[in-house]
């Protein structure tokens, strides 16, 4: 069982704590100031700078990873409380050496543009699939209220996310062919 | 000895049998994006980094009377402070706005201006000792406004302004205006508003520096604009330029908020030469607001004269434009809310006064569309309030009006390709237009509008006679081909425009293309990701090299043949003869021939723009090797109990010339479309101004993410892409832009839909749905239904530069100006300086393209 340390005890400062995290089921022991949030231990002691930061208020999105499956806004999340949880972050996503079907149909269809929301949103949408096979419009975009992109216009990260699960379930579908070459011009 | 064969000449099939260009691909830097591995300015981490906090002033004008860093000095983990004296010399993109210091000096002039920094071993600390520092203040009167800056020529807040607190004066008069009004059977005039807005990149601005040697520097930084941040930090650090390398990590989304060179990245090379080690700073959100370079608000005039059948006759636009504190781009701005007015439809007389003042507020700058989507949201409305009153269908109204192709604009703008009308019946056949126009029922409605915009500025920043891009390319006997090119990824797919064009001409994978970018030490120039200029000029420059390079390749591979090297055709990693495919070898074994035959492998290609045909003062804002055009129609439903409206539905034509990779111009005609309903709905960058007896307050409404309203996912209607081609000669396989020019339209097309489905005007954006209940409450009690500004300020805009037009004759120069007689070389960049030099040097024949 992984426990933390915190203060004083072992030569770890006043307001720091030593801990153990498993991200992307891997083992990162870290030793961080008590207050740091999630996203800066990943970024700044992890070193696992797939996830971004966009507000740091809870109020964009790009910090989302996942906590025992669940999508959690990194930002927002005092570190502590996830010691012994599962972590999940953009770094995780790939099998092997193989892009996640959410990464393929996003790298495909230019969902990704600048690709600073995309770990989030990816994040987001991998936990909507573990739940979802088929999500309609809808449910992609309740599931992703909480992300803001600026590049794209969002109906892209729509049709990614209905790929990849199509992708997912062995079913065939693919966005309209007018979203890789444009809508047939009227004559 | 090469033997003369009768064969089909590889050439000759190369257009129609493009492998890459034209088709949808992964772009290049997809991978990385998708799994987190592209390295943004904020994920550089180094060993020993120190942190910086920029103290920003907590007044919007002051004299600076003493910095206190006591308590912050006091803190364990400080490590040194900053101010301003130690960077005395100002900075500015514009050459003739360099009216920056890294840290204020003396005096601060908004809310946010950096005047002191803080360098600490942990951000935490360098936080803490920022907020540590107590700064006393001697208090000037605050200039909240456009008018207030009219109204309030003293004190300046630069003293180098045109007039008082007036930046920037500009009055052009083209052809016989008012002959012009007086052959018009109908004359509108109107006044609109335009709000401004940030550009809300989701990654905030991140740099980062660190000491080679006793003083060379690098600066990882989040950049639009390498080249420009190099220049301004060799000026501000007095070092050479040889000794500063500037790194532009990839852009976490910029759409032109990050093509200034900044205070911060300035700061943090100063102290990294100060410290000895790594120096870093990442904004917060807040601070974004406060570094801006946004969409300026402007108000303006607009007076259009047109005969009964629909046609113009003469239009005056007067413009004003509320600039923040420091110059920016904003003269190139200013002129920019008149210069592409005359590109879409025939204006025969055109008279365009703008002023930009200084006020106390975060710097406006450039955003996605640089000054011409305010005159263009008035410019459509009118167009839609004049097909009303004339009878005749707003789209047959534009379509009268359209530019010719390859003809000279009233103001001495050169139009190639015009896909306009195609662009117009794309749009009007795809949303059912003639059908449905003026005949859906009431609350439901259409609007049309469109644009132009141009595909890379002609004129760089800063007077010179060298190319605005180059391309080194370095071959392998591996067969990997090294691309090098000072371009930057802001998320528009720079690298995939260079990296398709270079496999292209070589016919080989993008897999066997190795990119160096955006590197001042390692790259050639390219100015950077701004004015749509990438895909053009970056484009061509990289066609160019490569064609040196398969020209190279071929002729080693023509003589070891005994084949003239006409005959072979480079495609699918093969080099082979066009007539015996069969025939061929691997391009890494062409490789190998030619380096025996040459020795080590490598070339160059450059892009200038060809020189555009206006002389006089102002000529060098507008013109474009090509424009772009837009169309589009948006359907509209509104709750006329509420004013709140749903749009439905948007139809976007686009004339790009030709899609490098049709997946990611999709995407920017997607995302211009987004950013454009995002400032025609929603978006501003407003200001709290209290009671001036009470407080000189004036500070940022929203200066957050929650707050600053943007579109999200379930903001977004349907969106209907239609991309009309018009392989324009002057574009890399006939390409124009698409990052920009198809936000123009919406916000007009947005206005125009609502006065079909409810019958109202709303004159200014965002529009809220209150304006329109309470144009709806006008029209309900007989009044005029319209919200909108309802008067313009009163300037005296100065003697107009009277330019004779084409049409009556004119050479391009101003009939009033003797000094715009001189040799063809004023512009509206560059100081007198810079351009007496370059005239001295006489270096400009020999590298003009056409």
């Amino acid at each position: 069982m992984p426990s933390a340390q915190n203060g004083n005890g072992a030569g770890i400062p006043q307001g720091m704590t030593a801990a153990v995290l498993t991200v992307n089921d891997d083992m990162y022991p870290v030793v961080f100031p008590t207050h740091h949030t999630l996203l800066e231990v990943l970024r700044e002691e992890c070193k696992l700078t797939g996830t971004k930061h966009g507000c740091e208020l809870g109020e964009c999105g790009a910090c989302a990873v996942l906590v025992d499956g669940e999508p959690v806004f990194s930002c927002l999340q005092i570190t502590t409380d996830v010691i012994g949880k599962s972590i999940q972050t953009v770094e995780g996503m790939q099998n092997g050496n193989d892009l996640h079907p959410l990464q393929e149909t996003f790298a495909d269809l230019g969902a990704a543009q600048c690709g600073y929301c995309t770990p989030g949103i990816l994040m987001v949408a991998e936990a909507l699939l573990a739940k979802e096979t088929e999500p309609d419009d809808e449910q992609i975009t309740e599931a992703l209220s909480g992300n803001i992109c600026r590049c794209t216009g969002y109906n892209r990260i729509i049709e990614a996310v209905k790929w990849a699960a199509a992708k997912r379930r062995g079913d065939d579908w693919r966005p309209d062919e007018a979203l890789f070459m444009g809508s047939e011009i009227p004559r | 000895m090469v033997k003369a064969f009768n064969v089909p000449q590889a050439d000759e099939t190369a257009e129609e049998d493009l492998k890459i260009i034209g088709k949808p691909f992964r772009r290049v830097d997809g991978r990385a994006k998708v799994t987190g591995q592209t390295r943004f300015a904020d994920d550089v981490h180094f060993p020993r980094t120190a942190y910086v906090k920029l103290v920003r002033s907590t007044v919007p004008h002051a004299r600076i009377r003493n910095i206190d860093f006591s308590g912050a000095l006091a803190m364990h983990g400080v490590l040194g402070t900053l101010t301003g004296d130690e960077l005395p010399e100002p900075f500015g993109i514009m050459p003739v706005s360099e009216d920056e210091h890294a840290l204020a000096i003396d005096t601060v002039r908004f809310v946010g201006d950096p005047l002191a920094a803080i360098v600490a071993v942990s951000e935490d600390i360098a936080h803490a000792a920022a907020l540590a520092v107590k700064v006393e203040y001697e208090l000037l009167p605050t200039i909240s406004n456009f008018d207030d800056a009219l109204a309030t020529p003293e004190p300046q807040i630069h003293d180098y302004a045109d007039d008082g607190n007036i930046h920037k004066k500009v009055s052009l008069k083209f052809g016989d205006v008012e002959q012009g009004f007086d052959d018009a059977d109908l004359i509108l005039e109107d006044n609109f508003f335009y709000e401004g807005s940030n550009h809300l990149a989701l990654e905030q601005h991140s740099c980062l520096a660190l000491t080679e040697d006793d003083d060379r520097v690098t600066v990882y930084s989040s950049t639009q604009c390498p080249h420009y941040v190099h220049r301004a930090l060799a000026k501000t650090l007095d070092i050479p330029g040889s000794r500063i390398r500037v790194i532009a990590c990839s852009n976490g989304g910029a759409f032109g908020g990050k093509s200034d060179p900044f205070n911060h990245e300035i700061v943090v090379a100063k102290l990294a030469l100060k410290l000895g080690r790594p120096v870093k700073i990442t904004l917060t959100r807040e601070e974004v607001f406060y570094c801006h370079r946004g969409r300026h608000p402007v108000q303006m005039h607009l007076k259009t004269g047109f005969r009964k059948d629909g046609t113009m006759t003469s239009q005056h636009l007067r413009t004003t434009l509320d600039g923040g504190a420091f110059g920016s781009y904003g003269v190139a701005s200013t002129y920019y809310t008149g210069a592409l007015q005359t590109t879409t439809y025939k204006l025969p007389n055109y008279w365009f006064e703008g002023a930009r003042a200084f006020t106390n507020k975060p710097p406006c700058g450039p955003k996605r569309g640089h000054g011409t989507p305010q005159p263009r949201f008035g410019y459509e409305i009118q167009l839609d309030k004049a097909a009303h009153v004339l009878g005749i269908d707003p789209a047959e109204l534009r379509l009268r009006n359209l530019v010719e192709p390859n003809t000279i604009t009233s103001n001495w703008l050169r139009i190639g390709t015009i896909g306009l009308k195609e662009c117009i019946d794309a749009v009007v056949k795809g949303s059912g237009w003639k059908k449905r126009y003026g005949k859906l029922p009431e609350g439901r409605g259409l609007g049309l509008a469109c644009s132009a915009y141009m595909t890379g500025a002609g004129l760089p920043i800063y007077w010179n006679h060298m190319p605005q891009s180059g391309v080194q390319i370095q071959l392998d006997r591996s067969g990997n081909v090294a691309v090098f090119c000072g371009e930057t990824e802001i998320g528009q797919g720079s690298d995939s425009v260079l990296a398709a064009v270079v496999a292209e001409v070589l016919g080989i994978d993008l897999k066997d293309i190795r990119l160096c970018v955006g590197d001042t030490d390692l790259t050639p120039v390219d100015l950077g990701s701004y004015s749509s200029r990438v895909t053009l000029m970056v484009g061509l420059a990289a066609k160019q090299a490569a064609e040196r390079a398969r020209d190279k390749i071929a002729r080693a591979v023509g003589e070891h043949m005994e084949l003239p090297q006409e005959a072979l055709v480079f495609a699918d990693g093969q080099v082979f003869p066009a007539h015996d495919p069969d025939k061929g070898i691997a391009f890494n074994e062409a490789v190998v021939i030619a380096e025996s035959r040459f020795g080590t492998l490598g070339t160059t290609g450059s892009y200038i723009p060809p020189r555009a045909p206006g002389r006089f003062r102002g000529a060098g804002v507008g013109p474009s090797p090509t424009y772009s055009y837009s169309a589009s129609v948006i359907e509209v439903e509104v709750d006329s109990g509420t004013g709140l409206y749903d749009v439905q539905k948007i139809w976007m034509a686009h004339d790009i010339g030709r899609a490098i990779n049709p997946v990611l111009a999709l995407g920017q005609i997607e995302g211009s479309i987004y950013m454009g309903l995002g400032e025609a709905v929603m978006e501003e960058q407003a200001f709290r101004r209290l009671p001036k007896r009470l407080s000189p307050a004036l500070v940022h409404k929203m200066p957050s993410m929650l707050e600053y309203k943007s579109p999200g996912f379930h903001d977004m209607p349907e969106i209907v892409s239609y991309m009309i081609e018009t392989n324009d000669e002057r574009g890399p396989y006939g390409a124009k832009e698409a990052g920009q020019g198809p936000l123009l339209p919406i916000m007009p097309a947005l206005a125009n839909a609502l006065f079909d489905a409810v019958g109202v005007r709303v004159d200014q954006v965002p529009i809220h749905p209150e304006m329109v209940l309470k144009a709806l409450h006008e029209k309900q009690n007989g009044r005029e239904a319209r919200v909108g500004p309802h008067k313009f300020p009163d300037i005296d805009y100065g003697e107009p530069l009277i330019v004779r037009t084409p049409e009556q004759g004119g050479d391009g120069r101003a009939t009033d100006d003797p000094k715009s007689k001189r040799k063809g070389l004023r512009s509206a960049s560059g100081t007198m300086k810079e351009r007496d030099d370059a005239l001295k040097e006489k270096s400009s024949a020999t590298l003009t393209t056409d």
